[in-house]
Parts: C-alpha cells; sequence; structure tokens
C-alpha cells in the first residue's frame, strides 16, 4: 500500500453505517427494538435470523425503504433518505419487475436512475450467468429472475450493498455462481449486508454474522472467532440458538 | 473447492493447513508467486478478509514472504519446508497414536496393523499397475 492510500486510511471514518436505538413498531407489535449496530467498510456481513425476527425490517430501514421507526440511522455520515440511497444498492426480498420488461429495459431505466450504475459490467454479467438480454421478465424462471436482479445489483459501484435473501429461490449449483459473482463483484471498500437462512451454503463468505431474534440483535461478531471459540459452524451455532 | 471445510475449525485455520500441505508436498513450487488475495478469495469461496487472515499467519510461519510492490511468494526456503513437512508428519503420526490409544490398542498391535495394512496398500498398487 503507498504512503497516499495509508493517509487516506486514516482520514477514512471506518465507520459507513452507524444505528442508534432504532426501534420500529408495527401496530403494538414491535419488529425491531432498541438495535444498535455499527458497520465499517470492507466487510461482507450475514444477517441471520428466523422468520419473523425482524431481518427484512432492519433491511428496509437502512435502504431507506421505511421511514417511520425511532432512532438514527446514517449511511456514511447521512441519515437514511435520498442521500443515502444513492449510496446503498439494494436487492429486496421480491422481484419488481414489471412483466413485460425485458433486461435491456431495467437496464435503461437503473442507467437513468444510478449515476453509479455500469452498463458495460451488468451486461457481462447477465452473459456470463447465461441470461438473454431480450428475454422478457414474464417468461423467466423464479431463479433467472433472482440473478437478473443481482446482476443490476452489483453493477452499482456503491458503497454498501443491501441483498436480502439473494439466493433463496435457486438451486444449489446457481448459489454457488452466484456466491462467485458476489465475491467478484463487489469493491473491497465497500460492505455487503446480506440476510439468508441457507447459512450453510454461505457462511465462508461472511466476515462477520449478527443474529437477530424477535427483532434483538443477540450475538455479532467475527465468524472464525465465534467458530474457534464454539467449536461449531455458524450453522450449527444458529440452529442452537433458535432451536424450536 | 465448495463445501470441503470442516465446521468445528475456523475457515481460516483450514486455509493455512491447505497451503501448507501443498507447499511442503510441492505442490506449490517453493519461491512461486501467490495469486492476489482476492483471486485466491474467489477460487476458494472465502471472505477476502478470511485468506487475507490465512495469509498472515503463513507469513508468520515464515511459509509465505509479502514483497510489497510484486505481491505474495512462497518461501525458497528450502530448509524450512523440509523442516515443516516433517512438522505435518508429526502430527499426522501424533493423530493416528492417539487414536489407536483411545481405541485401546498397545502399541505392538498397532504397528502389526499398520504393517498390515502397508502390505495390503503395496499389493493393492501392484494389481492395479
Amino acid at each position: 500500500m503507498s504512503n497516499q492510500n495509508s493517509i487516506q486510511d486514516m482520514n477514512k471514518t471506518n465507520e459507513l453505517v452507524r444505528i442508534t436505538n432504532l426501534t420500529k413498531k408495527y401496530k403494538n407489535k414491535a419488529a425491531l427494538s432498541n438495535i444498535n449496530l455499527i458497520l465499517e467498510p470492507g466487510h461482507i456481513v450475514g444477517l441471520l435470523g428466523p422468520n419473523g425476527s425482524g431481518k427484512t425490517t432492519l433491511i428496509k430501514i437502512l435502504a431507506g425503504a421505511l421511514n417511520d421507526f425511532d432512532g438514527a440511522v446514517t449511511v456514511n455520515g447521512k441519515s437514511v433518505g435520498p442521500e443515502s440511497k444513492a449510496l446503498v444498492s439494494y436487492l429486496p426480498d421480491s422481484a419488481y419487475f414489471s412483466p413485460w420488461m425485458c433486461p435491456l429495459d431495467m437496464i435503461a431505466l437503473f442507467k437513468d436512475f444510478y449515476s453509479d450504475f455500469d452498463e458495460h459490467k451488468c451486461l457481462e454479467m447477465l452473459r456470463r450467468l447465461g441470461l438473454n438480454e431480450k428475454q422478457r421478465i414474464k417468461t423467466m424462471s423464479k431463479g433467472m429472475i433472482e440473478k437478473f436482479q443481482l446482476c443490476l445489483v452489483m453493477s452499482r459501484n456503491a458503497m454498501l450493498y443491501i441483498l436480502d435473501e439473494p439466493i433463496g429461490g435457486v438451486d444449489p449449483a446457481a448459489r454457488d455462481f452466484i456466491l462467485d459473482t458476489i465475491l467478484t463483484n463487489y469493491n473491497e471498500d465497500a460492505t455487503i449486508f446480506l440476510s439468508t437462512h441457507l447459512i450453510s451454503d454461505v457462511e465462508r463468505i461472511f466476515d462477520t454474522v449478527i443474529f437477530l431474534r424477535e427483532g434483538e440483535i443477540v450475538l455479532q461478531g467475527n465468524i472464525d472467532n465465534i467458530r474457534a471459540e464454539e467449536g461449531k459452524s455458524i450453522d450449527q451455532l444458529f440452529r442452537e440458538v433458535f432451536k424450536c | 473447492m465448495t463445501n470441503q471445510f470442516q465446521s468445528n475449525m475456523p475457515i481460516y485455520l483450514q486455509l493455512v493447513n491447505n497451503f501448507k500441505h501443498r507447499i511442503v508436498s510441492g505442490e506449490l513450487k517453493a519461491g512461486s508467486k501467490l495469486e492476489s488475495v482476492r483471486e485466491l478469495a474467489i477460487s476458494f469461496e472465502v471472505n477476502p478478509n478470511t485468506m487475507q487472515r490465512a495469509l498472515a499467519e503463513l507469513e508468520r510461519d515464515g511459509l509465505v514472504y509479502a514483497d510489497r510492490t510484486v505481491g505474495r511468494f512462497i518461501t525458497d526456503n528450502k530448509e524450512l519446508i523440509i523442516k515443516m513437512r516433517e512438522a505435518v508428519a508429526q502430527e499426522i503420526i501424533g493423530q493416528f497414536i492417539q487414536q489407536m490409544r483411545s481405541l485401546g490398542f498397545s502399541e505392538r498391535e498397532a504397528m502389526e496393523l499398520f504393517h498390515k495394512a502397508l502390505e495390503k496398500e503395496d499389493s493393492g498398487n501392484e494389481q492395479s499397475k
């Protein structure tokens, strides 16, 4: 690393996301209670928890898709909102494409919407994943749509990638391909925040994991430190912590 | 390279062992250049920070050294590699002894079984030729 780089490193706030006392209620039920979390740049963070633990709520708030909550949430020092959205590439848990569209239509939209979108990279990724850029969304399988969505999201040059269940609907072979796509295409100064319940398939690409239970963070740490302390994989630990 | 990791051990340590094994067996040639952290992370499908930690550990052991501008290399210290090779062998033998003991075999019984297995393996290899 050159001197200039190390000076830049020192000036970096080293705090990409800061969540302070975040609480979110739906009617009277708390979906998230008093969450405090700091994420640094350059990590792949797994957000793990059983169904209904608040994963998608937390992700939506961080992505700026839900804004009635208590507490403070900032991305790169900016409160979540239009400004933070420019820094965040978000993969929602369900596709939002119109069925008549083809990938080229969406690519044109993304080009208009996001100045950090790399069209060339997206087309290359599509081809590598065996997708046809002119095929209509309505004729695509669930797995193809997931792959395409991931291509769009990973083709932005963002500081924070938020992926809500990116591998839920694809077969194990495609899963490996998607993990590979994530590893290959993210910039090392960015952070990926990824929720999943297929832990054993993806835990190797995380360096940090967060366990969420009933809206609270119950465990957070480096995966190899956890594996060393517990003598078991994150998947095994998850099964114990969340045993029904 | 998928799913070759054991669940009861940190991933970075398993990467260290993988490299160690390939260095002492000569699969990775002494003095040869390693791929970048990123490329290695992709080919092992692991987190780049985890790969970084494994390489730092190998550097501490002296099996890998980093040149600031050019990248990382396997050590060209042949003596160290030979020593490390013996250490790896000792470790495997130690595990063998421990497991045979826990099964209740005496030293002599264990040796007999060991020799028998070797003979069987040798004749098996002969036949397959």
